[in-house]
């Protein structure tokens, strides 16, 4: 009797045996996910030596060890930024049908599938000083002596942009899709200009759009490790925190202290997305009239 | 209001796409960007069927060992095997536990349940190397990593979340008096399942699974720190022999290089017949019109 | 307000692909007239809507207001105010701003805009709820958002695409009304399309009835509901009953015909001679029980307010609609008779 009661009332509440569903995928996630990241963040304050907070303190007093944070901010913002930049008015512009939309949005899609690696060795050959790019530039007389583009800074970032962009363009593509096109006809019957329509009808109820399609595009920047590697000057001006996390925990086997660096890499990455999201619930964030 | 008098000529049928200096710069920008994409795409191509190539256009011949040492050299056929196994099983695991997961968010509204999307959303939010080290730490504590098993369950973590992601808004739009409808019929709960949902998430679970299938192949970092020297996928190959360059002729990494990105390239000319090209980034329903 | 004399379409039309969305539609709109636009769906009255609002480009033809070409201008220079089906209210912006956008986009100075924001927002009753957004409406309160955002710029020309369609049956009522005492207080030109030939048979001064992309008939709302030009308007019009039947004798303005299992006499619309097939159109209204007329089995009896709805069978078996005053049982013979003047004869 009471446990048929019980069972009513959790199934008021909407808990009931459809409920079990659920457990699998949990499971997974909790043993997998939370349960090694509690361990790594356990591990990080049981270093060998220095206390509690050892492993953190070695971090932030190496000045080479604390600077891959800014390292890495300094490759991942622009890149995020100049790929959700470029993307919004290209975007815009192919919003509507023509002919050949899908076959230039399938273009789009391969570098996403070239992968980290491929894109490196790509950039390895054809922006390097032999590659076709400087010699282009050179044939052309716009450059005298080739350009060094890789093994540096902007390997990285063009790897970062090559990746990154296509990405963050479908993204914005389809959320500019998923909104109601009568609306900018409403606002022209009105009388506003193109201009007019893009700044007061479209760009606002794109800006959540954004702020999602930039914390992703930033994620994906920000964990650049194999072509920061390869492509990029991996001891000096593209050492990026995963580099530094890897190189404590798997060639100098200190995990605490790849532990460490894996959990200040997590807490830079979400307080910037945390920021972005606090910025866009600031925003009109419900529906867009699409059909999406 | 001004209105202009003109004479009557056919009026302009197709406005879009015509050229203002702003479409221009972009369409410019468009064109830079593929190709120089194009070129660095085809770079490593000639590369790797290049005899020799310092300092020229193109190489001073045309060769296809480079393959055929790859191949040897770097084992690949074993690669491809791991590769293939590596990619089903995270498929097939990360569908079955997903699907359902995502069925019980779409439909029923429970405490807690912002939460646990909450969950299923951070694997995918947080950067791969960040959960990898600790994960590849356990693992290799309960003796999993470098092993085969060690790859897919690591592969698995942004997997099913990422299945959870698309499957759920695929569900919600599923109009849910089609299963009252059944259990009308006088259905079971497991009924509705086989009988009546599952034809219906056909399309949706076939798209989450190639989907998956491409992520887990280009999956590099979460393969890296769980594999072991047998349980290498074509990517961390890939960056090993790259990462190696001195010791091996670079035309034979770009050979592999190539082979990556035409077995890339399979896949995705099979994806794209079945998902939209913003699918493979993100399940936002593309306006009919 | 910038109003026009005359608003003239000349052989407007529209392909999309190789298909005739609107097939040459010629039609001068005065100024104050209620125009409706109906037909069944996709019979392009909304793309005639559209072309006349400047969204669709023409595939041909022109639109002239006083003299002055305007198919060629872009629909913000136009100065028209339209209803969409929709609403395609802006969701992030409250119903003030909604209202005030167009005001806005005219660079109006700000009290004007304040000033005739506030009276549009009370000319549809929306005090209370004037810092909502869209999405904290109901439909009803959401249409009349929609028809004060068109109305606040007193435009030459108000078009609306069926507006009613989202709202249920009593609403559609009041917001009828609403329309036509705002169309006339404000001394409005309105275009208003619809598939609801009770609605625009209400609303209208003149009627354009349109079937696949071409004009079937213009006319005033009495016009079409006494003479439809054809069976086609006639369908549209509530001629419930198209009973095919073959022309037995002509004499002079009234035709002998029958077929369907009836006989009947009625008024010939068009050149109908002795052995044509045609079709009779009889409204349910106009076929009376009783009297000496064509048997009839009865089948179904509805009850409809003041009177009762019938659907009986001739002896051949086609299905005949009319009303009755009492009510008779299913199975029941009875008779029915029509005036000749209320039988339409079109040419099949």
């Amino acid at each position: 009797m009471t446990r048929v009661a019980l069972r009513h009332r959790l199934a008021e509440r909407g808990v009931d045996r459809q409920l079990w569903l659920l457990v699998p995928g949990l499971a997974c996630v909790l043993a997998l996910f939370v349960y090694p990241f509690a361990y790594g963040i356990g591990l990080s304050f049981q270093p060998a030596e220095g206390g509690v907070l050892g492993a953190y303190r070695t971090f932030f007093a190496d000045a080479y060890q604390r600077d891959t944070i800014a390292t890495t901010l300094g490759l991942s913002l622009p890149a995020a930024i100049l790929n959700v930049a470029a993307s919004v008015p290209i975007a815009y512009r192919m919003r509507g049908r023509f002919r050949g939309k899908r076959l230039l949005t399938t273009i789009l899609v391969v570098p996403i599938t070239l992968g980290t690696v491929l894109t490196a060795e790509g950039l390895l050959n054809y922006l390097g000083p032999a590659g076709w790019f400087n010699r282009t530039l050179m044939a052309l007389h716009v450059i005298d002596e080739p350009v060094r583009l890789t093994n540096n800074y902007w390997g990285v970032f063009f790897s970062l942009v090559i990746t990154g962009f296509p990405f963050a363009f479908l993204l914005i593509l389809s959320y500019l899709s998923g909104i109601d096109p009568t609306l900018e006809r409403a606002a022209a019957t009105l009388g506003a200009g193109r201009r007019q329509r893009f700044q007061r009808i479209t760009l606002p109820l794109l800006a959540p759009g954004l702020a999602t399609t930039f914390c992703l595009t930033f994620v994906l920047a920000f964990s650049v490790f194999p072509s920061a590697v390869l492509v990029g000057d991996p001891a000096g001006t593209t050492r990026v925190i995963s580099i530094a996390a890897y190189h404590a925990a798997y060639e100098v086997y200190d995990y605490p202290l790849g532990s460490a660096i894996a959990v200040v890499m997590g807490v830079v990455e979400l307080l910037v997305v945390a920021v972005v999201l606090g910025l866009r619930s600031l925003l009109y964030t419900g529906s867009t009239g699409g059909k999406g | 209001m001004t209105l202009v008098s003109e004479k009557p000529t056919s009026a302009p049928a197709r406005r879009r796409l015509v050229a203002s200096p702003g479409s221009w710069l972009i369409w410019g920008a468009v064109a830079f960007f593929l190709v120089n994409l194009a070129g660095l795409i085809a770079a490593v191509v000639v590369n790797s069927f290049g005899s020799r190539w310092f300092d020229t256009w193109l190489p001073s011949g045309w060769t296809t060992e480079w393959y055929a040492t790859a191949w040897t050299e770097f084992g690949l056929l074993n690669v491809m095997v791991v590769t293939l196994e590596v990619a089903l099983l995270v498929v097939g695991i990360s569908v079955l536990v997903g699907v359902p997961a995502s069925y019980v968010l779409a439909r029923r509204s429970f405490p807690g349940r912002r939460l646990v999307y909450l969950l299923f959303l951070l694997p995918i939010l947080m950067p791969p190397i960040t959960y990898g080290i600790p994960l590849a730490t356990v693992l290799y504590k309960y003796g999993f990593a470098g092993h085969l098993t060690g790859v897919v369950l690591a592969n698995l973590v942004p997997s099913i979340p990422f299945v959870i992601l698309t499957m759920t808004p695929f569900i919600e739009q599923i109009d849910p008096a089609i299963e009252r409808a059944a259990r009308m019929c006088g259905a079971k709960t497991w009924q509705i399942f086989l009988r009546i949902l599952a034809p219906l998430l056909v399309p949706g679970i076939l798209a989450a699974s190639i989907l998956v299938l491409v992520r887990t192949v280009g999956m590099f970092e979460l393969t890296f720190l769980a594999a072991g020297p047998d349980s290498q996928t074509l990517v961390v190959a890939l960056y090993y022999s790259m990462s190696a360059a001195g010791i091996r002729a670079q035309q034979s990494v770009d050979a592999m290089a190539v082979l990556y990105t035409s077995s890339m390239l399979v896949l995705l000319v099979t994806a794209l017949r079945f998902v939209n090209p913003t699918q493979l980034v993100a399940r936002v329903k593309e306006d009919p019109d | 307000m910038t109003g026009f004399d005359e608003l003239r379409l000349d052989g407007v039309r529209r392909r999309f692909g190789a298909r005739d969305a609107l097939a040459g539609l010629s039609l001068t709109i005065r100024r104050g007239e209620f125009i409706a636009l109906l037909g069944p769906s996709g019979c392009g009255k909304s793309t005639a809507l559209n072309c006349l609002a400047g969204l669709l480009p023409l595939s041909e033809g022109s639109i002239w207001q006083d003299g002055a070409r305007l198919d060629t201008l872009p629909p913000e220079k136009r100065g028209f105010g339209m209803v969409f089906q929709s609403y395609a209210l802006f969701p992030h912006l409250s119903v003030r701003k909604n209202i005030a956008f167009g005001l806005q986009m005219r660079r109006l100075p700000r009290d004007e805009v304040r000033r005739r924001t506030e009276e549009a927002i009370s000319l549809v009753r929306l005090e209370e709820h004037a810092k909502k957004l869209p999405g904290q409406l109901s439909g009803g309160q959401q249409q009349r958002v929609a028809i004060a955002r068109a109305v606040v710029l007193e435009p030459s020309l108000v078009l609306m695409d069926e507006p009613l369609s989202n709202l249920d049956a009593k609403l559609r009522l009041e917001m009828r009304t609403e329309i036509r005492r705002l169309h006339q207080t404000l001394g409005l030109t309105t275009v208003y399309v619809t598939h609801d030939q009770e609605e625009a048979l209400s609303l209208a001064d003149r009627l354009v009835v349109l079937r696949d992309g071409r004009v079937e008939q213009i006319g005033t709302p009495e016009d079409l509901h006494e003479r439809p030009a054809n069976r086609h308007v006639a369908d549209f019009m509530g001629y419930r009953n198209l009973l095919p039947m073959k022309v037995k004798a002509v004499h002079g303005p009234v035709v002998a015909v029958e077929g369907s299992g009836l006989t009947l006499e009625g008024t010939p619309v068009g050149q109908v001679s002795p052995g044509d097939d045609v079709v009779a159109g009889i409204r349910p209204e106009d076929l009376h029980q009783g009297g000496d007329g064509v048997p009839v089995t009865v089948e179904v009896v509805e009850y409809q307010g003041r009177e009762l709805a019938v659907e009986a069978r001739t002896p051949s078996g086609v299905a005949v609609h009319l009303r009755a005053a009492t009510r008779p049982a299913p199975g029941d013979q009875i008779t029915v008779t029509a005036a000749p003047s209320r039988v339409l004869v079109f040419p099949a």
